[in-house]
């Protein structure tokens, strides 16, 4: 039996010489101080080959209509055996593969692996990344809920911001006048067909630049290898390699092999316990109770969004993105010679440091998204006790008009209620009473005027009962004689004493 | 005889000796780029209209009046949401073809309608009758009663429907999502007018062909 398995086996590599054409990539010599800094990559690649075989599992029965679609998410998580977990695998692989490749990003760029030779695997590199993106954000659109209807439109009014032009790129992003069932069509084409075509290629000619240039040494200061001088590297690199190289696979590989387990045990766990992301609810445009939030690949752009101010928005959404792209690619041009290790690239390490801590805060930002209002809050979230204990009868009319006029949507009382506006817990301290009423009557600093909204009588009791808002004892803002009300204070007491 | 077929087939091949053959290989290479490169063109045609063909074609033309039901829904003083079926559409839309929008109805025969989509980013505003305020919830805009920017980012105020009433019914003219190139309201000569029982009605008017004929009547 072996002998016949074997013999089957000569006769296929005799005609085909496929063992030959594999074990020269896989075989292919590496530094031997490519260590588990070098384990990234593969990583990523592997989460890739996860989403192609769940991808086509998937899609043997999404139905990519969106009349449909919605349904046959139901029908995977629930019905379908096993349809949860290949959903769930998909969607968690695809948040570790846009984490991973980032995290080999930043590996690649600390390490100075970019430079030469090597510029094109990184320009591959980017290209990849920007693929990986278009995936993760046509693939949220598959998941056609109401944060994919509203993400598409969200997605639409950005191609508005483009002068001329930007009607007919709004229509060409819908596949037509409005959010409909040529819109799904078009990005499910871009997510099964298009783009992973793309990231197919893309991921080839990466490979083969690996193969071609090498992968870089360890680049601790002092190793033959940490310099990059355009006139020595190559040939010094091909000596070196040719006498301490070590083959890929099976010694190199053998990191690869356990960092890659370890990920794909943990993705089991996190897909086994978390279960598949969403769908959330009905993408039916006329349930507006909706809070639309992007994922997390996208959640820096959604904050960067709602914190820019108004005047430079334009501009920005039309050149961020490709500034960004550029500077990316230019990376390898701008700095491809020299020094290697992080240790003597000081501007390159704050560089990586101002840009995670900067799309970190904006991510945690984009979660909580203080800039939104509580759309429930003025009924959800009562005035505290505190706030109304002792207070004569036209502050409490002043809490209730506050509660009634939905203030508490943007405002907070004791750290409860929206954060848009200031928490008022304490405004007393900051404003006179003909400070609040100018405020809550004009509005300003990004507060809408109420002046219309609100009678004269209703205004005077909500001041009053701001009026009050302030820590036991403290004294309210400096207002025309708040000094000799507090001499006198103090006379009366010294009297008592 | 099989040597023969062989050596009929290698001769052209090597092409050393046949100077006459790599004039006619020349020519051909150049023909044969020619034909492909002509039949590339050709083929592309359909393909790029196909893919271009929603963004070339003028939508607003594909607007058309939607009944929104009878004045006696929308009090006076009051802001509510109604909802219609999108004119333009595929087979394929399900749920996402019936779309929502803001009717305030200010007197007798004035309204405002609004698009459901933030100037902003297009998400759904909602109206708060209390403050009389419309509020978005993904970043913050804020508008009045009237549609006006009140605060947050949005660069401009709410989007309008054209409407009109006619015989004791609120229309709006709608099939296509509004962002800053793409207005709410159009131009008067864009609109088309409104059909109903075979009259043509504008502005809540009827209109007839020979209107013009009759003006100039003394």
């Amino acid at each position: 039996m072996i002998r016949m398995l074997k013999g089957a086996w000569e006769w296929i590599e005799d005609r085909t010489g496929i063992a030959e054409v594999v074990r020269e990539p896989m075989t292919h010599p590496v530094p031997r101080s490519a260590k588990w800094w070098y384990v990234f990559g593969s990583c990523t690649l592997m989460f890739f080959m996860i989403q192609v075989v769940t991808g086509i599992c998937l899609a043997l029965v999404y139905a990519p209509s969106a009349a449909t679609a919605y349904d046959s998410l139901l029908y995977l998580n629930y019905d379908v055996p096993m349809g949860w977990m290949l959903r769930a695998i998909h969607g968690w692989s695809s948040n570790a593969m846009v984490f991973m490749m980032l995290v080999h990003m930043v590996q690649v760029f600390l390490h100075g692996a970019y430079k030469y030779p090597r510029e094109m695997t990184w320009i591959f590199g980017v290209a990849l990344l920007l693929t990986t993106l278009g995936l993760a954000f046509t693939g949220q659109v598959m998941r056609w809920d109401a944060d994919a209807y509203w993400g598409v439109g969200i997605g639409a009014s950005m191609m508005g911001r483009f002068p001329v032009i930007g009607g007919w790129l709004t229509h060409l992003v819908l596949g037509g006048p409005i959010i409909g069932g040529d819109t799904l069509s078009r990005f499910f084409t871009l997510h099964v067909f298009v783009l992973p075509g793309i990231a197919i290629a893309l991921i080839g000619g990466h490979l083969m630049m690996v193969l071609k240039q090498g992968i870089s040494e360890d680049p601790k200061p002092g190793t033959p290898g940490a310099f990059v001088d355009k006139a020595t590297y190559k040939a010094e690199y091909k000596e070196r390699i040719r006498r301490k190289g070590i083959p890929f696979f099976p010694v190199a590989a053998q990191r690869d092999m356990v960092f890659c387990g370890v990920m794909l045990i943990t993705l089991i766990i996190v897909a086994a316990w978390y279960g598949p992301i969403g769908p959330g609810p009905r993408p039916d445009p006329t349930l507006i109770d909706v809070t639309p939030r992007p994922d997390f690949p996208f959640l820096w752009i959604f904050a960067v969004l709602a914190l820019l101010t108004p005047a430079v928005e334009d501009y920005l959404i039309i050149t961020a993105a490709p500034i960004l792209l550029l500077a990316l690619f230019m990376v390898p041009f701008l700095g491809g010679t020299g020094a290697r290790s992080p240790s003597s690239r000081p501007i390159a390490v704050l560089v990586v440091i101002l840009l995670i801590s900067g799309v970190g805060v904006l991510s945690m930002l984009g979660v909580t998204s203080p800039w939104s209002p509580h759309m429930q809050a003025w009924t959800s979230d009562a005035v505290p006790p505190s706030f109304v204990r002792s207070r004569s009868p036209l502050e409490l009319q002043g809490a209730i008009v506050l509660q009634h006029s939905q203030c508490r949507n943007c405002h907070a009382l004791d750290g409860i209620g929206g954060a848009r506006g200031p928490d008022l817990s304490d405004v007393a301290l900051r404003l006179t009473p003909d400070q609040l009423v100018r405020q809550v009557q004009q509005g300003g600093g990004n507060m809408p005027a109420f002046g219309k909204n609100l009678s004269s009588s209703e205004t005077r009791a909500v001041v009053a009962f701001l009026d009050t808002c302030h820590p036991p004892g403290a004294r309210p803002a400096n207002r025309p004689g708040a000094r000799l009300e507090a001499l006198r204070e103090l006379d009366a007491k010294r009297a008592g004493n | 005889m099989t040597d023969v077929e062989h050596d009929e087939q290698q001769t052209p091949l090597t092409g050393d000796t046949a100077p006459a053959g790599d004039d006619r290989r020349g020519f051909m290479f150049k023909f044969g780029a020619a034909l492909m490169g002509l039949g590339g063109l050709v083929i592309s045609a359909p393909i790029v209209g196909y893919i271009l063909s929603p963004a070339v074609k003028d939508w607003k033309k594909r607007r058309s009046w939607i009944d929104l039901g009878g004045l006696d829904q929308y009090p006076i003083g009051r802001t509510l949401l109604a909802t219609y079926r999108n004119p333009v559409h595929g087979p394929t839309v399900g749920i996402a073809d019936e779309l929502p929008c803001w009717v305030r109805r200010i007197d007798e025969s004035t309204f405002q309608v609004f698009y459901i989509n933030c100037a902003h980013l297009g998400c759904p505003v909602h109206w708060f009758e209390e403050s009389r305020l419309f509020m978005c919830p993904c970043h913050g805009g804020v508008y009045y009663e009237n549609g006006d920017r009140a605060s947050g980012p949005p660069p401009r105020g709410l989007f309008e429907y054209d409407w009109q009433v006619v015989r004791g019914k609120l229309y709006v003219f709608a099939g296509e999502m509004p962002n800053l190139q793409i207005p709410g309201k159009l131009p008067e000569d864009d609109l088309t007018p409104l059909t109903v029982d075979g009259i043509d009605y504008r502005d809540g008017q009827p209109v007839t062909p020979d209107d013009d004929t009759e003006g100039a009547r003394p």
